[in-house]
């Protein structure tokens, strides 16, 4: 457990998971919960007991998908998309930690593939 | 009616016809989109976290330079739309970036967010209306059985994008109509796609993609149509179906006998 990290991650997602009212509709709605290790309403229970290194080790935080639908959806405002934001964040600000890495972009392209994807694989990891 | 034009990354190499014929159909409907000068990519996701300044300021120069030339800001593409929107909003509400944005850009006029800024689907609906759209249909699409595809930029999170009821929209639909053609209503018409995951997960992206593609079909529909061009490759590349994906600005060109 790591108090201090998990009152930096609190503070980039800007929302406070203590609101969690543990209803699990986020994960209910989620197009992605099925490969993640740890679901949205995990993800918010964890960051509020400090949980975080799991979380920042866990492959999911990759494969959401950004939809935003656990955001608009929880009735609690939440905002579990941003907590999992804060935890990539976390992730690609530590040295050495870019998940995605440009000699890697070739391989990865195809002929209608629009720049927005690549763009958006940046930023989403890379500062 | 000329308006300031934001066309974004895309929509100057993969994404061309989404713009080409938005720039074609605003003509002919009585608009002139102006494409501003020196944009820049807007980053294509809105970047969440709080502390996150400098990668929101390539929006803020286009909402500042919008609003020096005194004109709402367009844009086609929904991406673009969502981030420089929701970045508009922080320009607004948040003092934080307020304060850091200005102080970085020394304007000789702060930006607190006034910009309006319109998808071209909002102007459609808000500035034209669609009923005079309608009016304007010299090939309506008729008999034809059109899924619109929202999917997840346009309309979340409702409280910073107000475009549509996000559970139960119209916007799409009313544009159908008004191109004379018939919408289909399916279930998963603004559930994700799973287009970000493209580029490492295609198998996943492509589950995704396919249960929206699946859904339309059974629906009826005989084609589906999107605002993005990251929707507008996974669907089409990745979704497995025989049915085809367009812009809508496609359709609304046919219509308005200008393609
Ligand atoms: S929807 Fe909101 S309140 Fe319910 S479990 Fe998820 S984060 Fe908690
Ligand atoms: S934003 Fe991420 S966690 Fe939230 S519903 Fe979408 S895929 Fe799931």
């Amino acid at each position: 457990m790591n108090k201090e990290l998990a009152k930096q991650i609190q503070e980039i997602a800007g929302v406070n998971p203590r609101k969690c009212m543990k209803c699990g509709k986020c994960t209910a709605t989620c197009p992605a919960f099925d490969v993640m290790e740890y679901h949205p309403h995990q993800f918010v229970d964890m960051v509020e007991k400090g949980k975080v290194e799991e979380l920042m080790n866990s492959k999911g935080i990759w494969t959401c998908l950004s939809c935003m639908a656990c955001i608009e959806r929880c009735p609690r405002s939440v905002e579990p998309a941003r907590v999992i934001e804060a935890v990539r964040v976390a992730v690609a600000r530590q040295q050495g930690m870019d998940h995605l890495k440009p000699e890697q972009i070739p391989a990865l392209l195809d002929e209608e593939l629009p720049q927005q994807a690549i763009t958006s694989a940046f930023r989403k990891y890379r500062k | 009616m000329i308006m300031s034009y934001f066309p974004g990354c895309t929509l100057k190499t993969k994404g061309k016809e989404l713009d080409t014929y938005g720039r074609k159909a605003a003509e002919a409907l009585g608009f002139t989109l102006e494409e501003l000068p020196d944009w820049q990519c807007c980053g294509a996701v809105y970047p969440m976290a709080k502390d996150e300044i400098a990668t929101k300021l390539s929006s803020v120069r286009a909402l500042v330079a919008a609003r020096d030339l005194g004109q709402d800001l367009v844009t086609l593409c929904s991406a673009c739309h969502h981030v420089i929107k929701r970045v508009n909003g922080d320009m607004k509400n948040d003092p934080n970036m307020q304060l850091k944005a200005n102080n970085y850009m020394g304007l000789d006029v702060p930006y607190t967010g006034e910009t309006n800024v319109l998808h071209y689907l909002e102007v459609l609906r808000d500035r034209i209306g669609f009923d005079v759209l309608k009016e304007k249909v010299v090939k309506p699409l008729t008999g034809r059985k059109i899924a619109a595809y929202y999917g997840c930029m346009l309309l979340r999170p409702s409280k910073e994008m107000q475009m549509d009821n996000p559970e139960n929209p119209t916007i799409m639909e009313d544009f159908i109509r008004a191109i004379g053609a018939e919408p289909v209503i399916y279930a998963m018409r603004n559930e994700c796609c799973g287009g970000y995951v493209t580029l490492e997960n295609k198998d996943f992206a492509a589950k995704k993609a396919s249960a929206i593609m699946d859904n339309a079909k059974n629906q009826g529909a005989d084609c589906v149509i999107t605002a993005c061009p990251l929707c507008m490759y996974n669907l089409k590349e990745n979704g497995g179906s025989d049915l085809p994906v367009y812009y809508f600005t496609q359709l609304l060109a046919e219509a308005l006998g200008v393609d």
